[in-house]
């Protein structure tokens, strides 16, 4: 559904290869792609348009670089000025007050106010040294004290004891003092969410800032939120005054457009992104992956640390040796199976992964999807240990075995030798061009979901790797070798539906 | 209220600056004739700003761009004739959650990602159901988020239904079989499961729902009925990868929209009924039991082309 913002240029520019400066209509053309890709990244209307607006400006008559294209100019240009508005870096929280600094958490509803007070409880706690107590003003939702109580206990930190009965200001009262009292460097107050528009609840959270006069009061967004960022951003700044924003579920695949919607509108830093369920998902706000997400070029820093994350480092060894060695088998492959299973799937990879317009219309369409993993999972699974370590023993009556027992067809369990072929062929490569050494390389930088299924073929750089055969796959266009972004694993194709 | 006029009626391509241009544009002339093009801008940018995304708001708009209406149109009129546009493509997915499962208990699996309104939803659904003399039990299926559990408890005293219950951090899957059996011994006519909040890339917990899904068939193949994805009025663009990849994974059979009591206007809702075609079951508008309302898309409709909101707030 998204195109990336380089290949919509692309289109725009390709007529323009060549000439020296960026005349005005050939900026404007741009940006429409802009505009755009930043709305089906959900930055609110408003203010995608004051963006196109300044960016226009800066853009025309800018000289075009001998070394790239006025496409990729263009997303330099673009991509610079997000991150400029994004805020230049991470912001720390202010708590240079007299104890207890007082962090209020504000939002809607669901926007996860209560999960990201007890990261940042936990935060402060473990890095900070501070001694927090946290306490929960949300008598609406059912439970919702007691949800707090339970993070309290799993990350050691104290929480009021609940009264029942007793209203958020009163809280906040008792909260506070309790925590003069029992000298807490610390109180963070959780607030119940609230719609911008209820009027009644709006003069709550007033009362309660007014009375615990906090040294933050961060607002709680969550990253998937569309246009109506701009009314939630705009009402809550209106009425408290608002020093931060935390922007969670930025683990999802959302493209993260409320970030930039937040920033204009109440002009306060992004200070933390949420990034998990758990408590230890909290991050610094980072605006140059934001806005590369935004733009639609792929979350590449996030999606290498995340592969550094789930191979293990035995595992790579391991596979190195064998590679070594030029031996690669069944069980091998099924490693690398599971480890993009780990990843996230096709779709996370996909969602994450700069270039990936082929497979997320191959996936759209129906040709590709994570069934795919689980289905060569299957098939790996029904043959017997021997058959896994020699391959070649796999004839025609073993085969059918194989397919009855893993549900699939005689044909895909060719297309699965066949791809474990492409691939082992592809290791003997690697190993001429430089063996082991070359692990560390393919095991990220270089990126590409060839690049993922454990690094085969990522570091052969587009040069060595067999190239989809484009078509045959289903997958139009895939761009071929030199520098293309990306690349199937070999042989990967075979398994889509046709 | 007053000083909550929202923002996108002060700023920008709000329904009230785009009908006052409109009704500039139009006031004045006689005949039938197209819309012109600075009519349709604006009429596409509202559409944006409520979240119907930049090409289906294009597509609307071609949609208006051949008819002829009458000249003089005031700017409720063309308003109205928005809405009419939306509820075409809304009209045939507005369909009922029907108790109909023949054995019964019918079984409802409630999906979503995090705080979207799963829970009140269910609360709310148990309600209503209950109102209609069926007789409805609850699964708190979620087992992994603090004080979950309790919450759904909560609602189940509140609205007088009888719960299954595990233990936080037990397995879900489990306690959905257990209850499937306890409501089909009782002979109870509606079972409710709900399940964890779960962000759609996670392919980990995609895998447990779809066990939860294999394990309620194996005690009634038919079972879950209605596989139930609730989608907040608040996101955006993402709602369609959230109901592109539960759909595939979970088998999702409808929608219900939360949170339409805001400014939200949940015009997502009109390019997943385009691209999709899922049934459209209910919206939620409110926190408390009572704020589930059938999907009427005539109502959703005006509420996305301004014309009246969902629900009249008193300030
Ligand atoms: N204003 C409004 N709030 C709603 C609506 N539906 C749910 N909520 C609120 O949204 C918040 C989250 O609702 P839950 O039902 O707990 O959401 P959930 O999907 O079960 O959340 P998790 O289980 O944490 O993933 C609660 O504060 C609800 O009161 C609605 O229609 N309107
Ligand atoms: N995936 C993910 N889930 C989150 C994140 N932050 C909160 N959640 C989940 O979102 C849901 C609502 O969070 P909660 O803190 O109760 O929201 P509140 O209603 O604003 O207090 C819960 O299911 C949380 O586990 C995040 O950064 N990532
Ligand atoms: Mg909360
Ligand atoms: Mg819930």
């Amino acid at each position: 559904m998204f195109e990336s913002l380089s290949e919509r240029l692309g289109g725009v520019f390709d007529r323009l290869r060549g000439r020296g400066a960026l005349s005005e209509a050939d900026v404007r053309a741009a940006m429409r792609e802009v505009r755009v890709a930043l709305l089906e990244a959900d930055v609110a209307l408003p203010v995608v348009r004051s963006f196109i607006d300044s960016v226009t400006e800066q853009a025309v008559g800018g000289q075009v670089l001998k070394s790239v294209t006025p496409g990729q100019q263009v997303v330099k240009i673009v991509h610079d000025a997000l991150v400029n508005m994004l805020g230049a870096d991470a912001s720390e929280l202010e708590l240079d007050v007299t104890p207890p600094a007082v962090i209020m958490m504000v939002g809607l509803q669901g926007s996860g106010k209560t999960t990201t007070t007890a990261k940042i409880a936990k935060r402060l706690t473990e890095r900070g040294r501070k001694k927090v107590l946290m306490a929960s003003l949300d008598v609406n939702r059912p439970a919702a004290q007691e949800q707090l109580a339970v993070l309290g206990t799993q990350i050691d930190v104290a929480t009021l004891p609940i009264v029942q009965g007793q209203q958020p200001v009163d809280i906040a009262r008792r909260a506070l003092q309790a925590a003069k009292l029992q000298g807490y460097d610390v109180l963070m107050l959780d607030t119940a969410g609230r719609l911008h528009v209820d009027q009644a609840l709006m003069e709550e959270m007033k009362a309660v800032a007014t009375v615990a006069q906090p040294a933050e009061t961060l607002l709680v967004v969550d990253a998937l939120t569309g246009q109506d960022a701009v009314n939630v951003a705009q009402s809550f700044s209106e009425q408290v005054s608002l020093t931060g924003i935390v922007l969670t579920r930025m683990d999802g695949d959302a493209r993260g457009g409320a970030a930039l919607s937040m920033r204009a509108v109440t002009g306060k830093p992004i200070k933390f992104a949420g990034t998990g369920e758990k408590l230890d998902g909290l991050e610094p706000f980072q605006p140059s992956r934001v806005a590369g997400r935004i733009l639609g070029m792929g979350d590449v820093v996030s999606l290498v640390e995340r592969a550094a994350e789930s191979i293990k480092i035995e595992d790579a060894e391991a596979l190195a040796r064998k590679m070594a060695k030029g031996l690669f088998d069944m069980n091998d492959l099924r490693g690398q199976l599971q480890q993009m299973q780990r990843m996230g799937g096709l779709g996370a990879l996909a969602s994450m992964l700069p270039g990936v317009k082929q497979v997320k219309q191959a996936m759209a369409s129906g040709a590709a999807d994570d069934k795919v993993l689980v289905r060569m999972d299957a098939i790996i699974s029904s043959m017997t240990p021997k058959e896994r370590t020699k391959p070649e023993l796999l004839n025609a009556k073993r085969k059918i075995r194989v397919a009855k027992g893993s549900g699939t067809t005689v044909q895909d369990v060719n297309k699965l030798l066949k791809m474990h072929q492409e691939m082992a062929n592809a290791m003997k490569k690697i190993r001429k061009m430089g063996g082991i050494k070359g692990l560390g390389a393919l095991l990220g930088a270089k990126g590409g979901l060839g690049g993922m299924l454990g690094g085969l073929g990522g570091g052969m750089g587009g040069g060595g790797m067999p190239q989809m055969p484009s078509g045959g796959g289903g997958l139009p266009g895939l761009p071929g070798g030199g520098n293309a972004p990306f690349n199937m694993p070999p042989g990967f194709d075979k398994f889509l539906k046709k | 209220m007053n000083d909550t006029v929202p923002w996108r009626d002060r700023l920008l391509g709000g329904f009230k600056r785009t009908s006052e241009k409109l009704g500039e544009n139009l006031t004045g002339l006689f005949t039938k004739a197209t819309l012109d093009a600075d009519t349709l801008d604006e009429i596409e940018e509202a559409l944006i700003a409520s979240d119907l995304g930049p090409s289906t708001a294009a597509r609307v708009r071609e949609r208006l761009e051949g008819e002829r209406f009458e000249r003089g149109l005031d700017v409720m009129a063309v308003r109205e004739i928005v809405a009419q546009e939306i509820a075409k493509i809304l009209a045939p997915v507005a369909i009922p959650l029907e108790v109909i499962a023949f054995p019964r208990p019918q079984v409802i699996l409630v999906i979503g990602v995090n705080g979207s309104g799963k829970t009140t939803t269910i609360a709310k659904l148990a309600h209503l159901l209950t109102e209609q003399d069926y007789q409805v039990m609850l699964v708190a299926g979620d087992t992994f988020r603090a004080a979950a559990i309790g919450q759904l408890k909560v609602w189940a005293d509140r609205v007088g239904v009888p719960i299954i219950m595990g233990k936080e951090g037990g397995d879900a899957a489990g306690l959905v079989f257990e209850g499937v059996k306890k409501g089909t011994e009782i002979g109870t006519d509606v079972l409710i499961v709900d399940t964890a909040g779960r962000l759609q890339n996670k392919a980990g917990l995609m895998d447990e729902l779809a066990k939860i899904r294999r394990v309620l068939g194996r005690l009634n193949p038919e079972a879950p009925h209605n596989v139930v994805l609730v989608l907040d009025a608040t996101t955006g663009q993402n709602a369609l990868n959230q109901i592109e990849i539960f759909k595939e994974m979970a088998g999702v059979t409808g929608l219900v929209m939360t949170k339409l009591d805001g400014t939200a206007r949940g015009g997502v809702l009109v390019a997943a009924a385009e691209k999709f075609g899922l049934p459209i079951h209910a919206i939620g508008i409110g926190e408390t039991i009572d704020d589930l309302r059938p999907f009427d898309p005539q109502e959703v409709a005006r509420a996305i082309a301004g014309v009246a909101p969902l629900k009249e707030r008193t300030a």
